[in-house]
């Protein structure tokens, strides 16, 4: 019995990542063996997103060094991989971290996603759950080596919904994925190429289309921006809720980002790494344009409930779940009752706890005390 | 004199049209193949002639054939790589406009032993007149019963289509190749999977250069032993060199890589010695992206040995004291020659050229292309050497295809070979406006700078 159970299982792969050894099915890529580790092992990507197929591989962020190719094939890989794009091998070993190569070339990656990038986060709707910011402050240098203008593009205006601000853009095309794959027809696209290659509609054209305020979702930095949040409110300051309503066109269920009892924001709900969420039933949660653009009260929505966040992000700084609450007594902190050296209320009339100092007018001193006293006595 | 497999009959009268071609022994290699051989042993006798790629990277064809993934029911292709966009690099165009039906016939070789029924010819757009010419020639194979159904009654069908490019160097790269012909932008493939196993409309497909193709027939002639035979160690056969610059004689020369670099830029054969009785400063031995070499590592590796014109000695010593055959694009600079204003030139022409998918090479290439136009008009700084230096070194490697390398390497080795002249052209601004830093020191190459 056993052995039939052994023949019918997959062949599972061995990965090591960073000494960290997991055994996944093939076909399995680097970097999803990583997020099953989790931790400080996991690539960072700014262009890969799970539920789109065929992105990843653009932006160069998640470069590993594989020392070993496979059990087979022992010799380590000459370049720097996309983690994202290659599938495992059996008895694979990957350094991320511990590779110094690795972390160079990812310095110089962000360095060349920067240097044209306006870092105008102040102002950046997307600033607090930005792509970007986190990698920049995790890989990045202090300064900026570069010395010329920064690159501009002439501004289109891509509907009523959608905020296009080309500086901003990494040129991930997340969000042409999207539209490909999520959307009837596409009508935004790459135009140009190289340094002058921009996101935009060909003709002058509103992006209309039922699923397309995905793309804000999908956007890792601020070149895509909900137009009815825009300069509405900071993210941090805004409390998100997991919310759902019966909606014919899409899943309908949402994350609300409220301020007081108004609803700001409506987006689509996000796993830990910032991706739209895939359900058990392997249904990706996009929302369509009715829910997030349309519906901006809190009676069209069932509220499940405060969003989980990582008590890291900045987002959770309103947040009230998994937040550990201070205690309150000092027995309860100390785990006894605190041992005084003298008890001042023993050898002075000042402080006297049954004094209320708040029925004193003016500042408290001891001749108050000794009056008090007195005419106590 | 030398060997001429490709070009021996090229200047007969009219080889242009299907008449001559035929009569100076042409489509024989063609009739050997489909008549007497099998798919896999043209493939065996490709393998056995050694030959490697000619369009830059000199992967073993015969190896590249075998990889060949060949399911049941799936058409399989053939492309041929005719966009040569490569400055300095301008051999296939030599080939297509003179001789046209040695591709043809090459083609129709290489497609019987690939089992492609539907072979491209992606041409560069700049090279309209040469499509017409292609058109031409493969117009008349079909009347000739070159082409089209039923070959020589072997019951192979062989159609060939020719498309034009619209004008874009990355285009050249296989994959973007590819995604070009299949009508998209013209963006690099991410690798694997690799066009071997899923290429155009993903069915698996080998892409060669024109004179990949061309040296087959050639081959089936005179069989893959005789070709291993011509040339030295893995170099074999014969390779078109298209060399231009501060030479006598500037064309497309075949040579059959046994001669050194100071005979092909020298003898009255080849290009004729440098012009003007001037010396020579520096060569790009294989095409704008392989790294630029000074005289002195050029004539001579860092050994001492002479360098020959071929793959294994124009490679020795690495990126550090060598270069690379490339494409075969011999590009010769003499002492009047500025190196800055050269290197500048080259990463101009690469930021205009990336596709701008991924950021090391996007934004890279501006950089470095802004950075040398200052140092071009006098306003550079002693520390943008070394930010070049770091530019370059964070493209090279990190990006999807060859391209970012191909835009690292020559600032690369312009740095590392003639840091001194760009030293001057910061120190001496006014100056370098008005004169060249003329002959280098030929400074021993530099440290690594990590």
């Amino acid at each position: 019995m056993s052995e039939e159970i052994k023949k019918e299982a997959p062949k599972k792969f061995t990965v090591t990542i960073d000494n960290i050894a997991i055994e996944v099915a093939p076909g399995t890529t680097i970097l999803q063996a990583a997020r099953m580790i989790g931790g400080d092992v996991v690539p960072p990507t700014m262009c890969y997103y799970t539920p789109l197929k065929e992105s990843g591989g653009k932006c160069r962020t998640c470069l590993v060094e594989v020392s070993k190719g496979s059990e087979k094939d022992p010799r380590p890989m000459p370049k720097l991989v996309a983690s994202c794009r290659t599938t495992v091998m059996d008895g694979m070993e990957v350094k991320n971290i511990t590779s110094e190569r690795t972390l160079h070339a990812r310095q110089g990656v962000v360095e060349f996603l920067l240097i044209n990038h306006p870092l105008d986060c102040p102002v950046c709707d997307q600033a607090g759950e930005c792509d970007l910011q986190d990698l920049s402050f995790g890989h990045g240098e202090g300064g900026s080596r570069l010395d010329f203008p920064k690159r501009t593009f002439t501004k289109h205006n891509i509907g009523p919904y959608i905020q296009l601000h080309m500086t901003r853009c990494i040129m991930c095309y997340r969000c042409v994925f999207a539209a490909d794959q999520l959307t009837k027809e596409r009508e935004h696209g790459v135009l140009d190429r190289g340094y002058h290659s921009e996101i935009a509609t060909h003709i002058e054209k509103a992006l209309t289309n039922d699923f397309i305020g995905n793309v804000i979702d999908v956007c890792p930095v601020g070149a895509l921006t909900d137009k009815t949040f825009r300069f509405k409110n900071r993210v941090w300051f805004t409390r998100p809720e997991d919310a759902h309503r019966d909606c014919d066109k899409c899943c309908g269920k949402v994350t609300l980002w409220k301020r007081g009892d108004d609803v700001l924001r409506v987006t689509a709900r996000k796993d830990q790494w910032g991706e739209v969420q895939t359900y058990e039933d392997g249904t990706v949660g996009w929302i369509c344009n009715e829910c997030r653009f349309e519906k901006k009260n809190t009676n069209d929505w069932v509220i499940e409930g405060p969003t989980n966040v990582s008590r890291h992000s900045i987002k959770s700084v309103n947040h009230y779940i998994n937040m550990l609450k201070p205690k309150e007594t000092i027995p309860d902190v100390m785990g006894r009752n605190p041992k005084l050296l003298m008890d001042i209320h023993d050898v002075s009339e000042v402080n006297d706890p049954s004094i209320k100092l708040s029925k004193i007018n003016g500042p408290a001193t001891s001749k108050t005390f000794n009056k008090l006293i007195e005419n106590k006595e | 004199m030398s060997i001429k497999l490709l070009l021996d009959k090229v200047h007969v009268e009219g080889i242009r049209t299907y008449e001559v071609y035929k009569r100076e022994g042409g489509y024989r290699a063609a009739e050997k193949a489909l008549k007497t051989m099998s798919p896999d042993a043209i493939v065996e006798e490709v393998k056995k002639s050694g030959l490697r790629g000619r369009g830059g990277a000199g992967f073993p064809t015969g190896l590249k054939w075998s990889f060949l993934a060949k399911p049941e029911g799936i058409p399989r292709h053939l492309v041929c790589n005719a966009d040569e966009s490569e400055p300095g690099t301008f051999k296939d165009r030599y080939l297509m406009e003179f001789i046209p039906h040695l591709l043809i016939e090459g083609l129709l070789i290489a497609s019987y032993a690939l089992g492609s029924n539907n072979t491209y010819i992606y041409i560069r757009g700049e090279y309209a007149w040469i499509v017409d010419i292609l058109e031409q020639a493969i117009q008349e194979a079909k009347n000739n019963g070159w082409l089209g159904k039923n070959i020589l009654g072997t019951g192979f069908d062989c159609n060939i289509y020719v498309q034009r490019g619209a004008g874009a160097y990355i285009c050249g790269e296989e994959t973007a190749l590819i995604e070009s012909l299949e009508g998209k932008r013209g963006n690099p493939r991410i690798k694997p999977p690799f066009p071997a196993v899923q290429g155009l409309w993903n069915r698996p497909t080998v892409v060669n250069n024109v004179e990949t193709i061309a040296a087959v027939v050639p081959i089936i002639n005179i069989t893959g032993e005789e070709y291993a035979k011509i040339g030295v160690g893995r170099s074999t056969g014969t390779k078109l060199i298209s060399a231009c610059g501060n030479i006598n004689k500037p064309g497309v020369y075949e040579i059959d890589m046994t001669i050194s670099v100071e005979e092909f830029i020298y003898s009255d054969e080849w290009c004729g010695g440098i012009k003007n009785g001037k010396r020579l400063k520096a060569c790009i031995p294989g095409g704008s992206s392989v790294p630029i070499l000074p005289a002195n590592l050029l004539l001579k590796t860092a050994k001492g040995e002479t360098r020959y014109m071929n793959y294994e000695s124009l490679n020795d010593g690495g990126f550090v004291s060598g270069s690379m055959m490339g494409s075969g694009g011999f590009i010769v600079l003499d002492e009047d020659q500025c190196i800055v204003k050269h290197t500048a030139t080259l990463a101009h022409f690469y930021r205009h050229e990336s596709c701008g998918q991924c950021s090391p090479c996007r934004e890279g290439t501006s950089w470095m292309d802004k950075i040398f136009q200052r140092l071009e008009k006098g306003q550079g700084k002693m520390s943008d050497i070394d930010l070049l230096w770091h530019i370059q070194y964070n493209i090279d490697g990190n990006t999807i295809c060859p391209l970012g390398d191909a835009a690292a390497w020559p600032v690369a080795a312009a740095i590392r070979h003639f840091r001194d002249e760009f030293e001057w052209h910061i120190t001496h601004a006014a100056e370098a406006q008005t004169r060249n830093f003329g002959l280098a020191h030929y400074a021993d190459p530099l440290p690594v700078v990590q």
